[in-house]
């Protein structure tokens, strides 16, 4: 099939732009890395709520948790930034699982609710545990080891980038085995109807509680990126607004569509940062509007806007061929 | 004793309140068998489905497949000791294609739903035998289309392949022509004829002419209690039968 093969080019595009992103962006780069963290939280998202249909508004927890997870763990264990990052995944992730299991019962609001009474709950233990968060100032101290033992974490966050993206590239890779994979199937036909699959023998729970954990580990993994990359990790990361963000960068983006998170969360972190900067008081305006115009002229996100170009272009070149 | 029951239930009762919907119910399916479960409104058949599938849970009585007691387990597991169902109402994934409807079966039957990683040939595999079942059925063209976009016709001999990719000992098939319009219905009733023989078969339906003409026994439930069983031909000349059931809804 050329033309499978012809379309697995299209994955050249995000990363190539994220290369020249990193070599043109200057004084930009750390809004860059920000920018890969939210799209790797936003692409978790899209494991969860896209793919398997679960209506979730409290993933800031585990982006939190995975934040104080890799913090800590630097802090009293260890400063290798990749063993932080394992640690804090596969804790996070754990901890998915957990609080997966006692709200996966439930669906649609009564799940929203739950998802934001956990995060509500994270949220105000981590307010209460100095020991481990620092409260309200932060977990600060945290100083990490060059990565691999090679590359150090400089001020302009070459380093910084070039790591996130590396751990976003590898998550995305898992991700798109994941969905493709019979159980990602399995967590389509979840999202679509339960009832169906109960009736071929699908253990629906086990398996939203499965899927939930993963994209826990994805969560905090971008997480432990930020506490790692700005070597702070903050009470903002669990608060409502890092939920809701995500949600709005996935749907800006597209559900289900992966790349969808790439477009959602770099459009989004972009605007926000610009429009911030020429006035920092109504930037929310600027994002609303532009929301809003998502909405209603390109309901699918603005990933349906980057299909309509590639069909053109693809006919064009169609067109040129037989001539 | 010969080979066990492919289903066998003895003495299920279910009651809401002071409801009873199912008094002591016994049903017999050897393999292969075809059997039509047939009522009044109200009759409890529906309830018995449920019962049997595992969505209500019985006040009193056992059911086992193939020997096997499933009285306890939940209906998804149910499902994986060879209990399959077709469903009143179409439910299909409806943005899925008719083919990957079918190939999710068999992937969670032959337990690969799980596989995250090395999948690729096992899944080709799911798709090719999920091809030769809807052959089977005769609805293989447009295979490839969203299963909500087939006729409704179509979407029920679905449902039942489907059902059949799960290698079931027992298929209950709830009302499989409801909703079908009369001109598409013959096509149902043929698709039922190349049923795999070995399959027990319990119909649930209230098209009087698809149970007779399926079915070698047929269970006459009324008010939870089974009334009389007995062949086609026997429960047509039965005078209790026609009047609770025939003589109302047949004039």
């Amino acid at each position: 099939m050329a033309g499978a093969r012809l379309g697995a080019l299209w994955h050249v595009v995000p990363w190539v732009t994220a290369l020249v992103v990193y070599y043109t962006a200057g004084g930009y780069l750390s809004l860059g890395t920000n920018v890969l963290i939210m799209i790797l939280l936003t692409l978790s998202l899209d494991l969860v709520l896209g793919h398997a249909g679960i209506v979730t508004l409290g993933h800031a927890a585990y982006f939190g948790f995975g934040a104080y997870a890799a913090g800590n763990f630097a802090v009293h264990v260890h400063n290798g930034s990749l063993a932080g990052l394992l640690f804090a995944g596969a804790l996070t992730g754990v901890f998915g699982l957990l609080t997966g299991a006692l709200i996966l019962h439930t669906e649609g609001v009564t799940l929203m609710m739950l998802t934001l009474a956990i995060a509500s709950l994270v949220a105000e233990f981590a307010n209460h545990a100095h020991f481990l968060t620092g409260g309200d100032d932060g977990l600060q101290g945290i100083r990490m080891a060059p990565l691999l033992g090679l590359f150090r974490f400089d001020l302009y966050g070459h380093t910084a980038y070039l790591y996130s993206l590396g751990v976003l590239c590898a998550w995305f890779v898992a991700t798109w085995r994941i969905v493709r994979s019979p159980f990602g199937r399995s967590l389509d036909g979840i999202r679509q109807s339960p009832r169906r699959m109960r009736a071929i023998g699908t253990p629906v729970w086990r398996r939203l509680v499965a899927v939930y954990g993963l994209s826990a580990a994805m969560a905090g993994s971008a997480g432990a990126l930020s506490a790692q990359t700005t070597r702070y990790a903050s009470l903002s990361a669990l608060s409502i607004l890092v939920s809701g963000t995500a949600v709005v960068t996935l749907a800006l983006g597209g559900t289900r569509r992966l790349y969808g998170a790439f477009l959602g969360a770099t459009v989004y972190g972009v605007v926000q940062s610009f429009a911030a900067e020429i006035d920092p008081f109504r930037w929310m305006l600027v994002v609303g509007l532009m929301l809003m115009g998502v909405v209603l002229f390109a309901e699918k996100g603005l990933m349906s806007l980057v299909d309509l170009g590639r069909n053109a272009l693809v006919g064009a070149f169609r067109r040129a061929a037989r001539r | 004793m010969s080979a066990p029951a492919a289903l066998s239930v003895r003495g299920l009762c279910k009651s809401f309140g002071a409801l009873a919907v199912a008094q002591d119910v016994d049903l017999d399916l050897a393999p292969g068998a075809r059997v039509g479960l047939i009522g009044p409104n109200g009759a409890g058949k529906t309830t018995i489905v449920n019962l049997l599938t595992g969505m209500l849970r019985p006040d009193a009585g056992s059911i086992t497949i193939s020997g096997a007691p499933i009285d306890r387990l939940k209906p998804e597991a149910r499902v994986r000791r060879g209990l399959a169902r077709t469903h009143q109402i179409s439910n299909l994934l409806a943005e899925t294609s008719a083919r990957e409807n079918v190939a999710i079966a068999i992937a969670e039957r032959e337990n690969i739903a799980w596989r995250l990683l090395r999948y690729g040939r096992r899944w080709g595999a799911c798709l090719d035998e999920a091809d030769a079942h809807l052959a089977v059925l005769g609805i293989a063209a447009d295979a490839d289309r969203a299963a909500a976009e087939w006729p409704y016709g179509k979407q029920r001999l679905l449902e039942i392949a489907i059902a059949l990719a799960l290698r079931p000992h027992v298929l209950l098939l709830d009302e499989p022509a409801a909703g079908v319009p009369a001109l598409e219905a013959h096509v149902i009733h043929e698709a039922l004829d190349h049923l795999p023989a070995d399959v027990a078969i319990l119909m649930i339906e209230h098209d009087m002419d698809l149970v007779f003409r399926f079915v070698r026994e047929i269970v006459v439930l009324v008010q939870g209690r089974v009334l009389t069983r007995g062949t086609p031909a026997e429960i047509a000349a039965d005078a209790r039968v026609r009047a609770v059931y025939l003589g109302r809804s047949m004039a």
